[in-house]
């Protein structure tokens, strides 16, 4: 097996799972990319596990060739946060400085060295906040400093109860700036300040996901990619992850899927335009599964969903014309309606939840390929990268986006996927803690 | 009686009874033939070819040579059966399609039919039922197909098919004129799915997309959240739910607007969003509405990044998640408007429901080729929009069920556009529309439910001697009355509504009853007494000088034009005071300065060289063309200018026909040499204008007289009287010279005017592109 290498057998996986300590078990779905190398516990000496296997990872363009003393000068005081309220979920990246001295340690105020604890020694906080430990880059060099960079969530509808921890841990004493992105950084500024006398830097999203996009993709350079697709999207016997090379990435559509989805066309690293959105995204997946199943997670959702058949929810083109509706060139197995089967009394009374829950999830998905799709050609652009929550250990969207794609263009276009989907917007929003403009 | 059959038998929770006598609904079918049908989830259309007898009324000169006695009629007046084709559609409820297959069969007469087309869904289903009740053979019809045929043909043939809905504007239906080209367009077609089609050619049109989103979703996904079974009950939920209950808006995550996006903060970022994160219970209204926004917009989307990438403005929605409903035409056109910026319409269309089973129709009767006639919507057997809609009519829905119909008559002559219109896309032959001007539509609405007892009056006295003439007027005038109550609640169900469409649907009601042409005697005496008066009056205008003679020609024409039996006001004189002469009713015109007064300008362009070739279209009988028109026209002739007289085809009210002025030329030209000389040397013709209304479409005319118009290099157009020249044309822009002339017999539309009654309107108008030739 090689340590550092894309891929891994199973036996391998199946060994380096066994060696996490029970504490940094996340719910994961088995459909998930199989090998989490760099499944990281927290590093300080508290971490409930300790480090099982650290990989040495040197940014290839982390700006060390600056001079030093200009670094400091410019450098942001810690802690180094980025965070992204979006409409269903916070993320928050943390930057944790690995190369603290002697004498930075003597003078880290109490505070700050709580909040490094409290973050990195844990993997999940309260009920709902989340570490994704195989998402942290380790040894990152950033403003001239060494460290790992953390990825967090937590439910939106959690965020006074953060405020408030904010708040017993004299964060404001710290007099860092938080920058924030999302819908939450507007909306929730006068609780910040308020609940726990923090001022925000608020930036856009858009700039700060793009930002994020193609930060995080510059400074990944192994373990495994950041940047994947889905070889033989059309064939469920050969369909398999393989790595893409982003190295030049314009022009791309970014497709942004968290609760709702948002479309950019982006031709260079600082002009992009959004060309449209839709509001059919992973609230609608989430939102209507709760409806019609009970559930209440996006895990339980996509679990059911993994589980079910849609093929009995949906009227399917062959339900209609006994097989291919030749003349226009509609496979009989392409959707014709959505649901549509349900319109009929016994049908509904004979589906389960599970199927209830894929056909949303198919429904959905379609749709925003569909779309991505019409967004492609108006453009102009083959190259789709999908990014938010919504991808989450949801390898079931990303092979339909990714089918979809290739099935209805002929294979002109291609759908991409990125490991850190849904924190690219924190991540962007961290960048702009040196310029508190 | 046959079709409510249905209801006795009990065990069905569905009452399958039809209130209306079915031989209403199912009109004509004893001469029926060639049938087409279309099921579809919930509603069958049929469709078929039927002729229908009705009478007219003809004139034919007597021989004049032989001997001139006085006091015999001019021409003789005979009432002759005709048989013309008409096209029939009906709609019902699928619940009552077995009744109806039997209620066809038992009034089938003809055999000849072996076949019945069919298209839609449920023509599988319901095939052997067809096959064993009607004895037809079905044969099957591509879905597609004939809905792009269907739609081609209303598209073509049916003025006012296509609107624009806007739920709160002061009229909810903007009606669009026919546009000459109808191509390219897309049709976005929401069944259970959506189809996306794009429509070149007749026979090309391509689907480019679809979503498996559609009504089918917005059923099935509203089914299970709501547990409401029906379609109809799921839109009614969504007509009382609040979205925002459900759906996670803009200012849910932002707390206001996305400003650097301009994504407003009402705006919906995550249709059930506030489902996924908040641990209520949520109404079904509530639902419901959320689901028909997400799904309405979700279409909306698809059909504008289908039209910017085909490059298409013209966008046409239908199908069952449309068929009427003010509910999904709120919220697609909301979509469309909010994805385009109002670069794209979105456009629905009246009939919409009929459009499969019109187009198998044409495919089975493409031996007949329908589409080298044209057709139009007979006002008196078609519902009109929304008849079936309960929240809008409940009255009409409660006596006729859930029956729609849709009837076309076939023109004996195809229509074209007027080819001296200056942008035929952009013509609208009506001054007001009454759907849009409250005020307006009020007056008239009144205006002609007063008059109703004088036209059936009139109407009995024109058949005195005819069977049942008191029954049959009693029946028009009910028809009539229901017509005008309907209109009073639905204005737009026949599409804009106008004095023209009122006055076309009056005729089109009298036709019904077989009152062919009431004014024909009326007519025969005033054209006797105008014809004895000709060479008296053109006498006397040739002894005046050039500047009095112009004039009095003018005069003469705008007397000629008080004469109008279409005009309450002056039916009133003429019936009181038969005396009423031409000499009086030049005393009672408005003195110079008219109301709207051009005189001088033509008077200068008189002096200027003489016009190639003027085309009238005339109005009344009697005075008006004997008096009025002749003498004025003479002129022209004796100025070098060739006349073309267009007159109506068919009889409407007290207009001239063409058969009658073909008559009442040749008298002219017996007694007057210039006359005589014009006509066989070609310089004056008589063509017909194609339509049969007190009003005037210059989109719709005579085939042959735009050929006329063409051959003879027209450069001078002349619209007289009310009706063609006031309530339609005021605006029309011409690309030549044109005259617009009337005497406003009504005060209310004098006062709006800002005149009073018997102002006069003498409108000259130049194109400024040859304004600017001559000077």
């Amino acid at each position: 097996m090689e340590l550092n290498g894309f891929h891994c057998d199973g036996e391998g996986c199946a060994e380096e799972k066994e060696e996490e300590p029970p504490a940094l078990m996340l719910p994961r779905s088995k459909t998930e990319t199989p090998c989490s190398l760099i499944a990281t516990p927290g590093a300080d000496s508290e971490a409930a596990g300790g480090s099982a296997l650290r990989e040495q990872r040197v940014s290839k363009s982390t700006p060390v060739m600056l001079r030093l003393d200009s670094l400091k000068k410019n450098r942001p005081p810690f802690p180094w946060f980025g965070m992204d309220i979006g409409g269903t979920l916070v993320k928050l990246v943390y930057f944790e400085p690995k190369d603290i001295t002697a004498e930075e340690e003597q003078e880290e105020v109490e505070s700050l060295k709580s909040i490094r604890r409290y973050l990195t020694s844990h993997t999940a906080y309260g009920k709902t906040g989340i570490r994704d430990v195989h998402l942290e880059l380790s040894d990152l060099i950033l403003w001239g400093r060494k460290g790992n960079l953390h990825f967090i969530r937590f439910p939106t509808h959690e965020l006074p109860a953060f405020l408030l921890m904010g708040r017993d841990k004299h964060f404001s004493s710290l007099h860092t700036t938080l920058c924030a992105t999302g819908g939450g950084a507007f909306k929730y500024e006068d609780d910040f300040r308020t609940m726990a006398n923090l001022q925000l830097l608020k930036l856009d999203e858009l700039d700060c996901l793009i930002k994020g996009v193609m930060y995080i993709y510059s400074v990944v350079s192994s373990g495994p990619p950041e940047c994947y697709y889905f070889e033989h999207p059309t064939d469920p016997e050969r369909c398999e992850q393989k790595a893409y090379n982003l190295e030049d990435p314009y022009p791309l559509l970014l497709v942004n899927i968290g609760s709702g989805v948002s479309i950019l066309a982006v031709y260079s690293k600082d002009n992009y335009k959004r060309v449209t959105g839709t509001s059919l995204g992973g609230g609608t997946f989430l939102g209507l599964c709760c409806l019609l199943t009970g559930c209440s997670t996006f895990e339980e959702a996509l679990a059911m969903a993994t589980e079910g058949e849609s093929t009995c929810v949906d009227k399917l083109v062959r339900d209609i014309y006994g097989g291919d509706y030749e003349r226009f060139g509609l496979p009989g197995w392409a959707v014709a309606s959505s649901f549509g089967n349900m319109i009929c009394k016994e049908k509904r009374d004979s589906v389960s939840k599970e199927d209830l829950a894929r056909a949303t999830l198919v429904t959905i998905t379609n749709n925003i390929g569909s779309i991505t799709r019409m967004c492609a050609l108006n453009e102009n652009i083959e190259r789709v990268v999908f990014v938010g929550n919504f991808l989450r250990v949801n390898t079931l969207s990303m092979k339909l986006l990714s089918y979809a794609l290739d099935y209805w263009s002929k294979g002109q276009l291609k759908a991409l996927f990125l490991r850190h989907e849904g924190y690219f917007g924190a991540v962007g929003a961290l960048l702009e803690l040196p310029n508190p403009s | 009686m046959a079709l409510s059959s249905g209801a006795d038998r009990g065990s069905h929770s569905m009452d399958k009874s039809i209130t209306l006598p079915p031989d209403e609904i199912f009109r004509n079918l004893e001469n029926a033939k060639r049938f087409a049908i279309d099921i579809g989830g919930s509603l069958t259309k049929l469709a078929y070819y039927s002729t229908v007898q009705h009478k007219v009324a003809k004139v034919r000169s007597f021989d004049h040579s032989a001997k001139e006695t006085e006091g015999d009629p001019l021409y003789e007046i005979s009432v002759q059966e005709e048989i013309t084709a008409r096209l029939h559609f009906i709609k019902f409820e699928n619940a009552y399609i077995e009744t109806c297959l039997d209620f066809i069969k038992d009034h089938l007469v003809n055999t000849e039919t072996k076949v019945i087309k069919a298209t839609g869904g449920g023509a599988h289903k319901f095939k052997d039922l067809i096959e064993k009740k009607l004895k037809l053979k079905v044969d099957k019809e591509d879905e597609m197909t004939c809905l792009i045929k269907g739609c081609n043909f209303v598209l073509k043939n049916i003025p006012h098919e296509a609107f624009v809905y806007a739920k709160h504007a002061d009229s909810e239906f903007r009606f669009q004129n026919t546009h000459p080209d109808i191509f390219p367009y897309l049709l976005i077609n929401i069944g259970s799915g959506v189809s996306i089609v794009k429509v070149e050619a007749e026979d090309k049109f391509e689907r480019i997309g679809g979503s498996s989103i559609g009504g089918g979703t917005f059923w099935g996904l509203g089914a299970l959240l709501t547990k409401t079974k029906r379609f109809d009950e799921l839109l009614q939920l969504a007509s009382k739910g609040q979205h925002t209950n459900v759906d996670m808006l803009v200012k849910d995550i932002y707390g206001g607007a996305y400003g650097s996006l301009g994504l407003t903060g009402d705006l919906i970022a995550s249709s059930f969003g506030k489902s996924a994160t908040t641990d209520k219970e949520f109404s079904k209204e509530d639902m419901a509405k959320s689901l028909l926004h997400m799904i309405s917009n979700d279409i909306g989307q698809l059909a504008c990044l289908y039209a910017k990438l085909h490059n298409l403005t013209r966008v046409y929605f239908g199908g069952f998640f449309i068929r009427g409903h003010p509910v999904t035409m709120h919220t697609i056109t909301y979509s469309i408007n909010f994805f385009t910026k109002g670069e794209v319409q979105a456009l629905f269309l009246r009939h919409e429901g009929y459009l499969g089973a019109i187009g198998a129709f044409l495919k089975g009767a493409e031996e007949d080729n329908p589409n080298q006639y044209s057709w139009g919507e007979n006002y008196a057997g078609s519902s009109g929009l929304m008849s079936v809609s309960p929240e809008l009519n409940p009255v009409q829905r409660a006596r006729s069920g859930t029956f729609d119909m849709l009837e076309m008559d076939r023109l004996e002559r195809q229509l074209v556009n007027l080819p001296l219109l200056q942008d035929p896309t952009s013509y609208i032959p009506d001054t007001v529309d009454l759907t849009e001007d409250v005020l307006a539509r009020e007056y008239w609405l009144y205006c002609f439910e007063e008059a109703l007892d004088g036209v059936v009056k009139r109407a009995i006295a024109s058949q005195k001697d005819q069977p049942k003439a008191v029954e049959r007027a009693e029946k028009f005038r009910q028809k009539y009355r229901h017509k005008l109550q309907t209109l009073r609640h639905q204005p737009f169900a026949y599409g804009s509504l106008t004095v023209r469409s009122l006055l076309d649907t009056r005729e089109h009601c009298l036709n019904e009853f077989n009152f062919p042409d009431p004014y024909s005697k009326i007519k025969q005496k005033e054209n006797d007494m105008a014809l004895k008066y000709y060479l008296k009056v053109v006498k006397s205008v040739e002894e005046l000088s050039w500047e009095q003679r112009q004039f009095t020609l003018v005069k003469g024409l705008l007397a000629g034009n008080v004469f109008d039996w279409g005009a309450k006001a002056v039916s009133d004189v003429l019936e009181s005071d038969p005396e009423f002469g031409f000499e009086q009713a030049k005393l009672q015109l408005q003195e110079r300065p008219w109301l709207v007064d051009a005189y001088n300008q033509w008077i200068e362009r008189l002096k200027g060289p003489p016009h190639k070739c003027a085309l009238f279209f005339v109005d009344n009988s009697g005075i008006d063309i004997i008096l009025g028109v002749f003498p004025f026209i003479r002129e022209l002739l004796i100025r070098g200018t060739e006349v073309v007289l267009a007159s109506n085809s068919g009889p409407a009210l007290n207009d001239v026909t063409n058969s009658e002025l073909q008559i009442l030329t040749e008298r002219i030209a017996a007694m007057d040499p210039v006359i005589h000389t014009a006509l066989k040397e070609d310089r004056l013709a008589l063509v017909q204008n194609g339509s049969s209304s007190p009003c005037l479409d210059l989109s719709r005319l005579d085939k042959v007289l735009a050929t006329v118009v063409r051959e003879r290099g027209t450069d001078l157009v002349i619209i007289e009287g009310m009706g063609r020249a006031i309530h339609t044309n005021y605006y029309a822009m011409l690309s030549c010279e044109s005259l617009k002339l009337a005497v406003i017999k009504n005060s209310w539309l004098a006062e709006r005017l800002g005149g009073k009654i018997f102002s006069v309107v003498f409108k000259y108008e130049v194109p400024s592109n040859i304004r600017e030739i001559k000077s």
